[in-house]
Formats: structure tokens, C-alpha cells, sequence
């Protein structure tokens, strides 16, 4: 059997491992490589060593790491919270629960640009109460960013969580009842250790999400002021394009921020998933 | 047996289809250029133009466009093809420190031939790398309507009374103050536009109010600005200052809020009559124009210089000069650099060439080819011309392009930003400026 299937292994993997080829192992190492280099077109790179990546280390650069880390923390919790909220409110049977559930997720079929620039109206409009706007301050840019985030994401990861609860045996709550069980003894011991597959998969994308935010930013403050509100997505896009000679600096700061993403990611899913084989 | 026939007819017609869609890829004739343009208000205009090109020539101009800002993202991606663009665009000296190896010498081309000041171009030692194509000209733009109105007015200040006594920084300062002591009679929100501050918004001032000072300096030390500069004293930022502060207290909108201000809102503001001034260039017509209910006329449209308070006033025109340089690329094959100059000199030169470039892409160019009368028709082009023409006047160069890139800018645009705003004071401006050249200019040097 295994022989035969054996047999057709080209016609099986090909497509695909031509697709992971060319879309992502060439492009990965040829960045990788060009982050080593001085160039202005990647066709074109000079070998230069490590002086990128000291270069990279600048105060934009810590400065933009330690906002998207905040940025990333913060949303993580708030998007998590009010999803999974909403998420056990949706699933009470409560009238209206399909109007609703379409509401929450449509902010997820509006696109980053168009969502930063409608948040910028919606805050400056705020704003200007205090006679500002939301350039002012890289707090108001961080907590406008938030609530971006929160608006866009809230949706989607609550349709993750609707279907995890759903897929609760009601057998197991009537149980629970029974035994005497109150509302939030349910929620820890019965809700929130059956849906931790549907917590793993939330936590990664939001954190994955938040922590690779670019339009979003580049509509609602572009980095101001003075690139205060600059995620490290806008911070790489804006080495690379707008200093003279900076090419490969910004490459380097774009393989950091891969190194820095996957580590965060597995390190997450790791934890997660113990908890999730820890309830077995 | 069935399967294994399927089988090896699949991998057949995989291998088989892969070769021709590579093959398709490719294109059959050699007899085709590629212009990748600078300008996305005229994209469509370049398509007609390369049609009637074919029809007369049988040479196939491929247009290609960058959405607006993305210029540099666009070439960067574009040239590393195989199918490169034949033409291409850089916006001056740093541009070029930038695209250098890949800038054909320009020096034995037709168009070179035809430039008629060849101090414009952009030179390295012998050769010649980037030819301007365009001729624009800013400073601030005037609705003289709201003007007469002023002079109008009963009660005004009787210092200053016609728009032509407006010669002077002095002139102008006292006009506006006055203008907006009377802003109600006047029906206007603020003498001048807002002051866009906005991420990439903010080029007006970081870019070109910010020529003025430096153009001072550049005079005085004798920079070369054909070169990066490397370092910068901006001593006479008091100028670029005074002119600041007239926009920001004088100005449609609180100066607290200029943060989430485009050009767009400020030339809207323009067209719609809430404001008498903006500043800004000849480009700009289309804008205004654009404008639904725009209420200004176009006999009414006037420019005034970018005026200093300093003994420069009684010469001073506007600022002009290019940021857009033409250049072929020296990885092209020799048919095609050839085929690259003749289009060029074609649509500099020929007839219906000519005819394009004035009525349908609207340039005032710096070629010799073009008679005094074969300028384009809009106000402000027509304004611009008759600066460059006066002979009391003297335009001021377009220094800027020696502005060591778009990150400079932007962290001096953040800075103006935080003045506008009062978190932070003018000498922090004028820090920034300073310190940023000096790293930027010596990251280009590399």
C-alpha cells in the first residue's frame, strides 16, 4: 500500500511543494540572505556582514518593539475577553442571536485602510473636545489603536468561540447541574477547559495579528507623532523605503522581527497546547 | 492500468503546459520600451500618447504607473525584472545617489541636445544622468476676489491698498493681520488654508517653505547641491519661521488640530472660497478645479513669492525648478536606449508631440523646442510663466532636491507637527533639522 501511494508522491506533493517553494522558502532565504547585504534592488546586493543588523538596534526600532509588545499584550487580553464575553452571550439562546453574531463579524470584512481612516474621523471627532487630535500624543495613537483592533478582531474570534461552545455535550452541563455546580464553577471546570483548543487558536492569531499590524497604523497615525505610534511592521516599511542607502537595514530588522515572532508564537502554542493535553 | 495511464497523462500534460506558460510569459518583439511614470493625475494621458506613438512609429510604449507615494517601492520591484522599465524617473541628487548604477549617460542623447539650460541636469563627473522634463513653479496662491473684498471694506487698516502693494513680507504681514480682523465681512474661516500636517501630508512645508532658508544658505556657502551636503547650520530657519507662524495664527483651522490635515482638505478650502490663501503649486489647478462647488474664478488666481522679510523681497518670484528628472536604464539593450531617446525626443519635439505635452499633460517644459506661446493654458501655469518672466523678478531654485531623503522629511514634518501643536518649541525644529541631515546625508554617502 505505502509503496503504491509511494509511486505518487510527485503527483501529490508537487503542486504543493512547488507553491511553499517558490512563495515562501526562496523569498525567506533570499531575504534572509539580502539582510547581510547593501542593495537597493534585490537583484543587486553587495555582502556587507553584520553591520545591518548593528545598525539595526536603533532608538525607532527598541522604541517601536517595546510599543507593539504593549500593544500586542494589551490587545491579546482585551480582544480575548470581550470575544469570548460575547461568545457566551451568543450562545444563551437569546432572541436576535443570528442578527447579532453578523453584526459583531461584519467589522472583519472591512479593510485596514479603510477601517484607520474611519477610526481617525470617529477619534479626532472625540479629540477635539480636549482640542486636540490624535497625533498629539503616542498615547492617544496606542489606545486608538486598540480600540481599532478591538473592533476589527472582536467579531472573528468570536465566531472561534461560539463554535467551541457549541461543540460543549449538554450532557455535561445538566451533570454539573446536578451536582450542584453554581454558574462559575460551570465556566472554570466545565466551559473553559473543554473550549481551550478554540483559546489556543484566539491567542495565536491575535497575537500574531496585533504583533504584524501594518495598515491599520499607517491610516490611523502613519507613526505620528514623530514616530512615537510606529508599530515595528511601519517601523521596517519606512527603514527600507524612506532613508537613502537603508535597504538592508531594514531587511534585518524584518528577519529580528521574524525571529522575535516565531519564537513568541511556538513559545504560546507550546503553553496552550499543554493545557489543552493537560485536561485529557 | 487505467490509473497508471491517468497518471502519466497528468504528469505529461503538467510538464508539458509549465514550458508554455513560461514561453507566453515572454514577450516575442524586442520593439517595445517600458516608461514607468512618476505622475498618476496624468496616467491615462501617457496611454494615448504611446497609442498615436505606435501608429506613427510601430514602437510599442509599455506605460506603467506607481499609485501616488509609492514611486519608489514601484521602481525598486520593477527594475530588479527581468522586463524592466527603459525609462524611468528620479527626483533629483539623492535620487540619484540612490538609482546610480543603473542610470544610462545621457550626454550624446537627442534630448540632452534640446534642453535648453544645462546647468538643469543632473551631472556626475562628465556624464549626464537624469534630464528634468518639467518646469514647475510655488509659492503662494491668491484669490484676488477675496482680496477686492478686503480693499473693499470700510474699515480696514488704510496701509496697504491694492494687491500689487503686496511685495514684501512686511506687506503681506500686515494684510493678512487685518484680513483676519475682519474674517466675518469677509465670509472666509482664515485668511490661509490649514496647514496640512498629516503623515505625507506635510511636504509643503518640510520640502518647499523650507527651500527658502536653505536656498539662503546654499547661496552664501556655495554648497553644491548637485551633491549631498553633508552637513547643514540652518541659520536662517527665522525666515522659514516668520512664514510658519503667519499660516498657523492665521489659519482656517486651530493649530492644535493640523495633525489630521491633507493637502487635499487644505485645497478644498481653497476652491470652496473659505480661505484667500494657500500655498502651494501649479499642480495644483487640477485639484482646485476638481473641487464640486469650487467658487473661484480663474481670472482671479494670482501667485505671490514665498516673501523672507530680508532684502531678497525686492527680487524675489517664486520658487521654481524640477523634481522630476528622466533617466534610461543603462541595463537595457542598445536598441532599446535608442528606442528610449527617440520617444522622447519625439514627444519634446515633433508636432503632435509637442501639442500632447501643452494641452494634455500640461508641462511647462524646460526644452528648447517650445516657443513662448506653447505653454499650457491653465491659470496657474500661466502665472508661474509670467514670473519667470518678469524681469524685476528672480526665481529662486529649487534647492530642496538636495534634502537627504524621504526620512529626513519626515521627522522634520513630525517636528513642525509637535510646534504646531506646542509640545515642542521652534529650536527643537531646528535641532531635528540639523542632526538628521548630518545622519541621513551619511547614510547615502556609503
Amino acid at each position: 500500500m505505502y509503496k503504491r501511494l509511494g509511486r505518487y508522491f510527485p503527483i501529490f506533493m508537487m503542486p504543493i511543494l512547488t507553491a511553499f517553494i517558490i512563495a515562501f522558502a526562496v523569498p525567506f532565504l533570499m531575504g534572509l540572505y539580502l539582510s547581510f547585504c547593501d542593495f537597493t534592488t534585490v537583484t543587486d546586493a553587495r555582502l556587507t556582514g553584520l553591520s545591518n543588523y548593528k545598525e539595526a538596534f536603533g532608538d525607532d526600532f527598541t522604541h517601536a518593539l517595546w510599543y507593539t509588545a504593549l500593544f500586542s499584550a494589551a490587545s491579546v487580553i482585551t480582544v480575548n475577553l470581550f470575544a469570548f464575553v460575547l461568545a457566551l452571550l451568543l450562545t444563551k439562546g437569546l432572541k436576535g442571536t443570528n442578527i447579532f453574531r453578523t453584526v459583531f463579524f461584519m467589522p472583519n470584512l472591512i479593510g485596514g485602510i479603510v477601517l484607520g481612516y474611519i477610526w481617525q474621523i470617529i477619534i479626532n471627532g472625540i479629540l477635539r473636545y480636549r482640542g486636540v487630535d490624535i497625533t498629539y500624543s503616542e498615547a492617544y495613537g496606542f489606545f486608538g489603536l486598540l480600540v481599532l483592533t478591538n473592533w476589527q478582531l472582536i467579531g472573528y474570534m468570536m465566531i472561534i468561540y461560539v463554535a467551541g461552545l457549541q461543540n460543549i455535550p449538554n450532557e455535561l452541563r445538566e451533570a454539573a447541574a446536578i451536582d450542584g455546580a453554581s454558574r462559575s464553577m460551570e465556566l472554570r471546570h466545565i466551559t473553559i477547559p473543554l473550549i481551550m483548543p478554540s483559546i489556543t487558536v484566539c491567542t495565536f492569531l491575535t497575537l500574531t495579528n496585533t504583533f504584524k499590524l501594518f495598515d491599520q497604523n499607517l491610516a490611523l497615525t502613519a507613526g505620528a507623532p514623530d514616530r512615537l505610534s510606529s508599530l515595528l511592521a511601519l517601523d521596517i516599511y519606512n527603514t527600507f523605503y524612506a532613508s537613502v542607502g537603508s535597504e538592508g537595514v531594514g531587511q534585518a530588522k524584518a528577519v529580528i522581527f521574524t525571529v522575535i515572532l516565531a519564537f513568541i508564537a511556538l513559545l504560546q502554542l507550546h503553553v496552550t497546547a499543554r493545557r489543552e493535553r493537560g485536561n485529557e | 492500468m487505467k490509473r497508471r495511464i491517468t497518471a502519466l497523462l497528468m504528469i505529461i500534460s503538467l510538464t508539458v503546459s509549465l514550458p508554455i506558460t513560461l514561453a507566453s510569459c515572454r514577450k516575442k518583439a524586442e520593439n517595445e520600451i517600458y516608461f514607468l511614470n512618476f505622475k498618476p493625475e496624468i496616467a491615462d494621458k501617457y496611454k494615448d500618447i504611446a497609442k498615436v506613438y505606435e501608429e506613427e512609429t510601430g514602437v510599442r510604449v509599455k506605460i506603467s504607473t506607481a499609485a501616488a507615494n509609492s514611486y519608489e517601492q514601484t521602481l525598486k520591484s520593477e527594475i530588479a525584472k527581468k522586463k524592466a522599465p527603459t525609462i524611468f524617473q528620479i527626483n533629483g541628487p539623492v535620487g540619484y545617489e540612490s538609482w546610480k548604477n543603473y542610470c544610462e549617460d545621457l550626454r550624446d542623447t537627442k534630448l540632452y541636445s534640446i534642453l535648453s539650460d544645462k546647468n538643469l541636469a543632473i551631472t556626475s563627473g562628465d556624464g549626464v544622468y537624469g534630464i528634468p522634463y518639467v518646469i514647475e513653479g510655488y509659492g503662494i496662491i491668491c484669490n484676488t476676489a477675496k482680496f477686492d473684498e478686503y480693499f473693499a471694506l470700510a474699515d480696514r487698516q488704510k496701509i496697504i491698498n491694492s494687491f500689487s502693494e503686496i511685495n514684501t513680507f512686511a506687506a503681506l504681514e500686515t494684510v493678512v493681520a487685518d484680513m483676519t480682523a475682519h474674517i466675518s465681512e469677509l465670509s472666509i474661516d482664515g485668511v490661509f488654508a490649514s496647514t496640512s500636517l498629516s503623515g505625507g501630508e506635510d511636504w509643503r512645508w518640510q520640502t518647499h517653505l523650507a527651500n527658502v532658508p536653505f536656498y539662503l544658505e546654499v547661496t552664501e556657502n556655495n554648497y553644491n547641491v548637485g551633491t549631498t551636503v553633508s552637513e547643514i547650520t540652518f541659520e536662517h530657519n527665522g525666515v522659514m519661521k516668520k512664514m510658519f507662524d503667519l499660516y498657523l495664527n492665521n489659519s482656517v483651522t486651530d493649530r492644535a488640530l493640523l495633525g489630521s490635515k491633507s493637502v487635499a482638505d487644505s485645497m478644498a478650502e481653497f476652491a470652496l472660497g473659505q480661505c484667500a490663501m494657500v500655498q502651494n503649486g501649479n499642480w495644483a489647478w487640477a485639484q482646485i478645479k476638481g473641487v464640486s462647488g469650487n467658487t473661484v474664478n480663474e481670472e482671479d488666481i494670482r501667485f505671490l513669492p514665498l516673501y523672507t522679510g530680508t532684502e531678497l523681497d525686492d527680487t524675489m518670484g517664486l520658487c521654481v525648478g524640477t523634481e522630476n528628472y528622466i533617466c534610461i536604464n543603462k541595463n537595457a539593450s542598445d536598441e532599446q536606449k535608442k528606442m528610449a531617446d527617440d520617444f522622447l525626443y519625439w514627444l519634446f519635439s515633433s508636432e503632435t508631440g509637442k501639442k500632447f505635452v501643452t494641452e494634455e499633460l500640461e508641462f511647462l517644459t524646460p526644452f528648447s523646442t517650445f516657443s513662448d506661446r506653447e505653454i499650457p493654458g491653465d491659470p496657474l501655469a500661466l502665472e508661474v510663466n509670467r514670473w519667470i518672466n518678469d524681469p524685476r523678478s528672480e526665481s529662486i531654485p529649487w534647492s530642496f532636491v538636495a534634502f537627504p531623503g524621504t526620512s529626513f522629511k519626515t521627522d522634520f514634518g513630525g517636528a513642525l507637527l509637535k510646534y504646531a501643536q506646542g509640545t515642542a518649541d521652534w529650536d527643537n525644529v531646528v535641532n531635528t533639522v540639523k542632526t538628521r541631515w548630518k545622519e541621513e546625508a551619511s547614510k547615502g554617502k556609503k
